[in-house]
């Protein structure tokens, strides 16, 4: 008779849980997608910092260009992003709340965004970033840009477009790449890019990048 | 309490303007004042050293392209909420675009203060919000535009330290549709944000220093 006590404690905290779970499953379910509101809601939450039609934005730092960027880069960062694989602690927030599905639904949306180039770069190095994106620097070991990211700058697959980046977005990846992107050489493609980043000085990485913002 | 809040400044503001109107009848005896008479005009609702007064936001350290682009705006009438209309779109009629670059100029150069008048219960939500957004609730991270401590950059605002009724109203009012005069992606920000949201942010920032 006094062994029932605890038992009967146990039934009812039991009891208690069944009805207490199922209610909290069912408040996430229906929260979660109500506060999301879909992917038109996602596009225009991104749209917020990085331009209303994808162009870009520049804030306290800048927000790159994802209009008619490649869709399997798009995905990558996302995840890199996510995997502390690149560093951002405002990216990090933003893409661990995203599901696969929706992750995929936003980069492949981006592809078919076109607007103008964002401007704003200064247009004395134009030519000198043209000859280093077409020719690349043999004597420092820099391969031609155009190798990989194609001769009009629109990327292929993993291998980001450059076409109409922001001036200042290229500049802070390509001189801080190590601190920002190195952290995940052994399982993405951003380490390809370390050495070349390594090798360009400043003047020749605000070239390139003065030349690739220009592009459509 | 919020209603009361805001009966007592309307009182106030139009015992101010009633002043005005006596003292800007007056006007050229300020002319032979020390002060620049176009500092002067702005500094008697913007307080005497520019640090915000009631409805009139603090300009003291506020970034030179902001106020520049701002006066712009209440001199093309984009900047359309009640308060600018009121007081800014008569207020800027008469100014040339260099006199307005000399005004934010010397402005952006005061040492602002922080107006510490949000509800410090709510600053370490609104600071959370301020840094990291709500992505689930797609709300943006207010640090990615405004900057680790709120400073601003170029033409976008500094925000630490302006006073929480101006912080409230300004984010209120981008969600019930009133203009700025940039190219700026507030209106959508602000839409996501609910009354608690703007509370906490408004809050936080007022004590940011």
């Amino acid at each position: 008779m006094v062994a029932a006590r605890p038992n009967l404690r146990l039934i009812l905290q039991a009891t208690m849980l069944a009805v207490i779970f199922p209610a909290v499953g069912c408040a996430d379910e229906m929260g979660t997608p109500a506060r999301q509101g879909g992917l038109v809601a996602k596009l225009e939450y991104c749209k917020t910092c990085h331009g209303l039609s994808g162009q870009g934005y520049l804030g306290y730092f800048p927000m790159p260009r994802l209009a008619g960027q490649q869709p399997e880069y798009i995905e990558a960062q996302l995840r890199a992003f996510i995997e502390r694989r690149r560093t951002n602690p405002i990216m990090f927030n933003v893409a661990h709340v995203l599901s696969p599905s929706m992750l995929t639904a936003l980069a492949t949306h981006f592809r078919g965004l076109n607007p103008k180039p964002f401007g704003g770069a200064p247009r004395g190095s134009i030519a000198t970033g043209k000859k280093i994106y077409e020719e690349g620097l043999p004597e420092a070991n820099v391969p031609a840009c155009s190798a990989c990211h194609g001769m009009e700058g629109k990327g292929h697959h993993e291998i980001p477009r450059l076409a109409g980046q922001l001036y200042a977005y290229t500049i802070s990846q390509l001189t801080g790449w190590k601190k920002e992107r190195g952290q995940g050489s052994a399982v993405d493609t951003s380490a390809i890019m370390a050495p070349t980043a390594h090798n360009l000085t400043r003047s020749q990485v605000e070239a390139v990048a003065a030349y690739v913002s220009q592009l459509q | 309490m919020h209603k009361a809040r805001k009966l007592e400044v309307m009182k106030r503001i139009g015992l101010k303007i009633a002043i005005m109107a006596i003292v800007a009848s007056a006007a050229p005896v300020w002319a032979g004042d020390d002060e620049n008479p176009g500092v002067r005009n702005c500094t008697w609702c913007h307080g005497t050293s520019a640090q915000g007064y009631m409805v009139a936001p603090r300009l003291a350290g506020q970034r030179a392209q902001y106020i520049e682009s701002q006066l712009r705006s209440f001199h093309e009438h984009t900047r359309d909420n009640p308060f600018s209309k009121q007081y800014m779109w008569g207020a800027v009629a008469a100014l040339g675009p260099r006199e307005a670059r000399d005004l934010a100029i010397y402005f952006a150069s005061l040492v602002p203060k922080a107006a510490n008048d949000g509800d410090r219960d709510l600053a370490a939500r609104g600071r959370t919000i301020y840094l990291d957004g709500i992505p689930e609730a797609n709300i943006v991270s207010c640090y990615a535009c405004h900057g680790p401590n709120a400073e601003g950059v170029r033409d976008i605002p500094r925000l630490g330290g302006l006073a929480y009724f101006y912080l409230k109203g300004r984010l209120e009012q981008w969600g019930q549709g009133y203009h700025s005069g940039v190219e700026s992606p507030m209106p959508l920000v602000a839409r996501h944000l609910g009354p608690d949201e703007i509370e906490a942010l408004a809050s936080y920032l007022s004590f940011v220093k």
